[in-house]
């Protein structure tokens, strides 16, 4: 492996020549928090490192699962690893100086507002449907200024395009097919899950670097 | 009449519980805004529609 990780300005510039200066700046001084690591959350914070963004906060209490394999961004050399560290390494690889922040805790009502009190944006990427709807009311409720991007429908092989982002409120965004569930479509494949993690992750590029969208 | 998650209909004088019941939503997978504001949980029985109001009923299932 090339130990010879290139100079912080370097890889500034880098991401400045192929984002833009102003772009740059916005996403180098943002936070996001990604709750949950599975197929939605690595990707999400893939996506946003590789956009350069300055500090990633990525929460999830579980280990790499051979079952994770067909659609969330790990290694079999990761398996069994807790999902904070496994990603959390990925990420350095990718972009070393993001400052990443692994939490390996599981959210809950009492803890939410403390963990995400210093992120920007939001995303919420859980699996299960109660959880999904405890994360985004809790955050509504309790810390109302936060810019909120959720998840529903990304299940079974259903048209690509019918996965889109709708703007719910000023400060919340939900992406997907609001239809399609594990419950009934029985499957989740990695091209949909990376379409609707694709869309979270733009939606907080644009929160972040045009501002109210 | 009331707008609901983009639809008119004739919801006004219903708590937002009666509301989610008619439409079979399951209140521990949804999140729901009135006039943009989040409803909080514990208060869905006690929230009354008003003629006019806009509703956006988010429902949740399953997969990430």
């Amino acid at each position: 492996m090339n130990i010879n990780i290139p100079a912080k300005e370097e890889m500034y510039r880098a991401l400045e020549a192929r984002h833009g200066i102003d772009f740059q700046k916005k996403m180098s001084k943002s936070s996001a928090a990604v709750c949950g690591l599975g197929g939605l959350g690595s990707n999400i914070a893939i996506a946003l490192a590789r956009s350069g963004i300055g500090r990633l906060h990525v929460i999830d209490f579980d280990k790499v699962d051979i079952s994770n394999l067909n659609r969330q961004q790990y290694f079999t050399d990761q398996l069994g690893e807790f999902k904070t560290k496994a990603l959390a390494d990925t990420l350095t690889r990718i972009a070393p100086y993001c400052e990443v922040v692994p939490h390996c805790i599981k959210l809950t009502e009492e803890n939410i507002p403390d963990l995400l009190k210093d992120d920007d944006v939001i995303c919420e990427a859980f699996d299960l449907a109660e959880q999904k709807a405890m994360l985004v009311n809790c955050i509504l409720e309790k810390l109302p200024d936060k810019y909120l991007i959720a998840a529903s429908g990304m299940a079974g092989t259903g048209s690509p395009n019918l996965i889109k982002t709708r703007q719910i409120a000023k400060h919340f965004f939900i992406c997907g097919d609001e239809e399609n569930g594990i419950e009934e479509a029985g499957s989740l494949i990695s091209a949909r899950v990376m379409i609707c993690a694709a869309h979270e992750a733009l939606t907080a590029v644009r929160i972040i670097t045009e501002g109210n969208i | 009449m009331v707008k609901v998650n983009g639809e008119i209909i004739d919801a006004s004088g219903k708590s937002i519980a009666a509301l989610l019941e008619d439409m079979n939503f399951s209140d521990g997978r949804v999140a729901v805004e009135l006039n943009e504001t989040i409803v909080p949980r514990n208060t869905y029985h006690e929230k009354i529609i008003k003629d006019g109001d806009s509703v956006e009923i988010v429902r949740f299932v399953g997969g990430g």
